[in-house]
């Protein structure tokens, strides 16, 4: 689990079962044992009325235990990038009684939060756990781009190639960490690049 | 007589200087010899003649330089002015409030005429004379906020209060020593301040914010805030750190005078009419260590703050880089003798 280090950073949960008519379960990769894991915590036909989308990884692994839990639907869509209009337009069509439950990679629960914050859904009412790697989402402050999967400390800017400096510093409207140029001041100072968030 | 109006640059050729009026009006933050984070709220109110505290929106003889620095930094990243969608009332609070408070301060430059909603606003230094009708955006060329922070000194910030906590949802900056705007904005009051040390700590936070939440109309707040600005930039925004970050490696003992900028932030805090928002108008004052020894009191005092600073703060305010050149100047304009109290110089 990622260590509690300032205010902006978000702090995850364990997922249990919540009141409501509607169950939307976001997941990808290892985030399919926190569901699986709550699952023994539901009540009875609890995923009657759920359903789970699931970002597997290459090989498949978890899918056939997520199908065990019967819900209503499970989707398996390749990609966030690929869901995300689903995701969209279900959480736009949603009505009062749908609950959020996150889980998986940072990078995943943020970004599924951002859509659910663009709905209207207070970040607060989200249920998340955090699952599996620690890899980082970040925006470059420079050229504003987004890096996917950061697990360097620096690491570079995959658009303008900065080295950055990954700060806790998190947007949940961006869905991403701050990265800052660390050598902005004499670029001949190249700190070594150490492998922090796995 | 009104004011004289500088020519002057903010970048490349860097000629902003102050007057020697307005080194004497220099809103100096150390009011003693050490300086740690304190709540150090007060009540805004006017404060004497020829001070930067003499009209609650200060106009200076730099109101037409900054104003166009802003413009350059908007056309080049217009993140840098974001309102979210419920945010568009408060930005006429804004509006209204910036106005009068310019037209009651300066009459001889600015003027608001008011017949019901349909308003004439004339800003003689920059050459404006529109009509509109209130609340009606597309009466204006701009979004409220916008158009007539375009035309204010000064960073803004306007706060949502909800849920007992302060939402950074709306802003002008184009000023700011080092935060980000487009990254900040939707966070409440503690998130924002995430990054800063030791404060969380002191329970500053969570003091400040019970303050601001009970701000009333009418009854605006104000505090200061320091750091140090190499050059004489406005625009030290972390989006542009590195472009201005290696101006950092640049002092030495010939050049502090003229490099090294004290930066100073009239921070105050009004409650809006309309949206019960709070406005958070964050004015930088600069001022170039060779202006600010001309007054005794502050070059001593500036020494010993600057050299005792706690290494954490030191590092938070990027000063590492340059301060032992800087105190090792200071010193030498630092006899030991006491200083007085108060803000003042002697």
């Amino acid at each position: 689990m990622a260590a509690k280090t300032i205010i902006s950073r978000p702090v995850y949960g364990t997922l249990s079962p919540q009141p409501g008519k509607h169950h939307l379960f976001v997941a990808d990769a290892e985030g399919a044992l926190a569901i699986i894991d709550m699952a023994g915590k539901a009540p009875a036909g609890f995923f009657d009325g759920a359903e789970i989308v699931f970002i597997a990884a290459p090989d498949g692994k978890h899918i056939a235990a997520l199908e065990a839990l019967k819900p209503a639907q499970l989707h398996l869509p390749p990609s966030f990038a690929s869901l995300l209009p689903r995701l969209r337009q279900t959480l736009t069509n949603a009505h009062m009684g749908l609950r959020l439950y996150l889980s998986g990679t940072e990078g995943l629960i943020g970004q599924a939060m951002q859509v659910a914050l663009e709905a209207g859904i207070d970040h607060t009412s989200m249920q998340t756990e955090h699952r599996g790697s620690l890899a980082r989402r970040m925006q470059c402050v420079h050229c504003k781009g987004i890096t996917e999967n950061v697990t360097t400390q620096p690491a570079t800017c995959a658009h303008c190639g900065l080295l950055l400096l990954v700060r806790d510093h998190y947007s949940r409207r961006l869905a991403a960490f701050q990265g800052v140029c660390i050598n902005a001041e004499d670029r001949s100072e190249i700190p070594p690049m150490e492998e922090v968030f796995r | 007589m009104g004011i004289t109006f500088r020519k002057e640059t903010f970048r490349d050729d860097y000629t902003f200087r102050n007057s020697p009026e307005h080194i004497r009006r220099f809103p100096f933050p150390f009011n003693e010899d050490s300086y740690m984070y304190a709540v150090n709220i007060e009540p805004h109110v006017v404060g004497p003649k020829g001070s930067v505290l003499e009209n609650l929106i200060d106009v200076d003889e730099h109101y037409v330089a900054e104003m166009q620095d802003r413009a350059l930094v908007l056309a080049e990243d217009p993140l840098r002015c974001q309102s979210l969608p419920h945010m568009t009332l408060a930005g006429w609070d804004l509006l209204e409030l910036l106005m009068e408070q310019q037209a009651l301060g300066y009459p001889e430059h600015f003027t608001l005429t008011r017949d019901g909603d349909r308003w004439r606003w004339i800003n003689r230094p920059l050459g404006i004379d529109d009509t509109f009708t209130f609340g009606d955006t597309s009466t204006l060329p701009y979004g409220p906020m916008e158009y007539i922070t375009r035309q204010s000194q000064g960073d803004f910030c306007i706060l949502d209060q909800r849920d007992g906590n302060l939402w950074m949802d709306a802003g002008m900056v184009t000023t700011q020593a080092d935060w980000s705007l487009d990254f900040d904005i939707g966070m409440n009051f503690f998130e924002w301040h995430a990054p800063v040390p030791l404060a969380h700590e002191k329970g500053i936070f969570i003091r400040a914010l019970k303050f601001l939440t009970n701000i009333q109309q009418g009854k605006p707040a104000r505090r200061l805030n320091w750091t140090m600005t190499i050059n004489p930039r406005l625009d030290t925004s972390p989006e542009n750190y590195h472009k201005w970050g290696p101006d950092r490696a640049t002092v030495t003992p010939e050049n502090v005078g003229d490099k090294v900028h004290l930066r100073v932030e009239l921070q105050s805090f009004w409650r809006l009419p309309r949206s019960n928002g709070i406005v958070f108008p964050i004015r930088c004052y600069l001022i170039k260590m060779d202006e600010l020894v001309t007054q005794p009191k502050w070059a001593r005092r500036l020494h010993r703050v600057i050299r005792d600073l706690p290494e954490e703060l030191a590092t938070y305010k990027g000063l590492t880089r340059y301060r032992p050149t800087l105190v090792e100047w200071l010193s030498k304009l630092d006899d030991g003798s006491p200083t007085s109290p108060g803000f003042g110089p002697d």
